[in-house]
């Protein structure tokens, strides 16, 4: 069972290692969570960003939500920032993507081109 | 039903908690058996609604938001309840935040499963550092409460609950806690 006094034992480990994280210039993933997220799946989906961020232990990279992004029908979106670039937003994102999108995107710096806003929209024309 | 989960409603309905400015939101689920009723709400101290925009916020077209025009997350948890042979209630006055909440008839064959609260949880947290978050999750006689306060105070400033160690230890410590109370029991 866990415990709150397990708090402890954590912040002594981590406060060695925190002040070495810059997280303000780093990557941010923004998941937009309104009622049109939520219901086309977006909880698992950041879940499953934070999970991939906490067993890669990349203290630079920020997971966090937003409202509404305004294109309901392709929701769950997930927008990536990285610091001079510019933004790339994921469409109907699902958490089986979510590993593919860090090794390939968040790691490596390769968008996954298939899974972006841009492929979506060109396949339905 | 829009919704899988009633846990997907709560997320849903404490966003509009963050919206109004809540840095103080509890989430309650009750769950009683011999009343064979399951009672959800949130609670927060946020800027809190007129009697007006009471009324309205039950109308899908309504809503504060202005990238559309229609706000679903309100009537859709109220339908969801009332089909299944409980009510939705709401109180709120600006000033003094909102409470607002919903029951459903436990057995009632439409009723969705409360799902995953401790995701809910979790991602609130997280994403949300700067707002305090109490869970209280109860089922008859047996409660388990989860105050970001607490842990706050137990894990001292400067560790955000984004650090994957302090990720990890929410994740299992409300699903430790949920499932204690369920005592192997299918909600």
């Amino acid at each position: 069972m866990k415990s709150l006094q397990e708090l402890e034992a954590i912040r002594q480990k981590t406060l060695e290692t925190i002040n070495l994280r810059k997280e303000h210039n780093g990557t941010r993933i923004v998941v937009g969570m309104a009622t049109c997220g939520i219901a086309a799946g977006a909880r698992p989906v950041l879940a499953a960003f934070m999970d991939e961020v906490a067993k890669r232990g990349l203290g630079d990279v920020v997971v966090a939500q937003t409202g509404c992004i305004g294109v309901c029908r392709l929701e769950p979106i997930v927008e990536v920032y990285k610091p001079g670039l510019e933004k790339v937003t994921y469409v109907k994102v699902t958490s089986d993507m979510v590993g593919r999108i860090m090794t390939e995107h968040i790691v490596n710096n390769r968008v996954v081109d298939e899974y972006t806003i841009g492929a979506a929209e060109a396949k339905k024309q | 039903m829009i919704m899988k989960e009633i846990s997907l409603h709560l997320l849903d309905i404490v966003q509009n908690s963050l919206s109004a400015g809540a840095n103080l939101i509890e989430v309650s689920v009750e769950i009683n058996t011999d009343a064979d009723l399951l009672t959800v709400g949130v609670a927060d101290n946020g800027s809190g609604m007129d009697e007006q925009t009471c009324l309205r916020v039950t109308n899908p077209f309504y809503t504060s938001r202005d990238t559309r025009k229609v706000g679903l997350g309100i009537p859709f948890f109220k339908e969801g309840a009332e089909g299944c042979g409980g009510d939705f209630f709401l109180s709120s006055a600006p000033g003094e935040g909102t409470k607002i909440g919903a029951s459903y008839r436990l057995s009632h064959i439409d009723r969705p499963p409360l799902g995953d609260m401790a995701q809910t949880m979790l991602t609130l947290c997280v994403c949300n550092e700067d707002v305090g978050f109490v869970l209280r999750y109860a089922r008859d006689d047996k409660e388990f409460m989860f105050d970001t306060r607490e842990i706050r105070l137990a894990l001292g400033d400067g560790i955000p609950f984004r650090t994957p160690e302090v990720m990890e230890w929410l994740k299992g410590y409300l699903s430790e806690g949920i499932e204690e109370v369920n005592g192997g029991m299918d909600v």
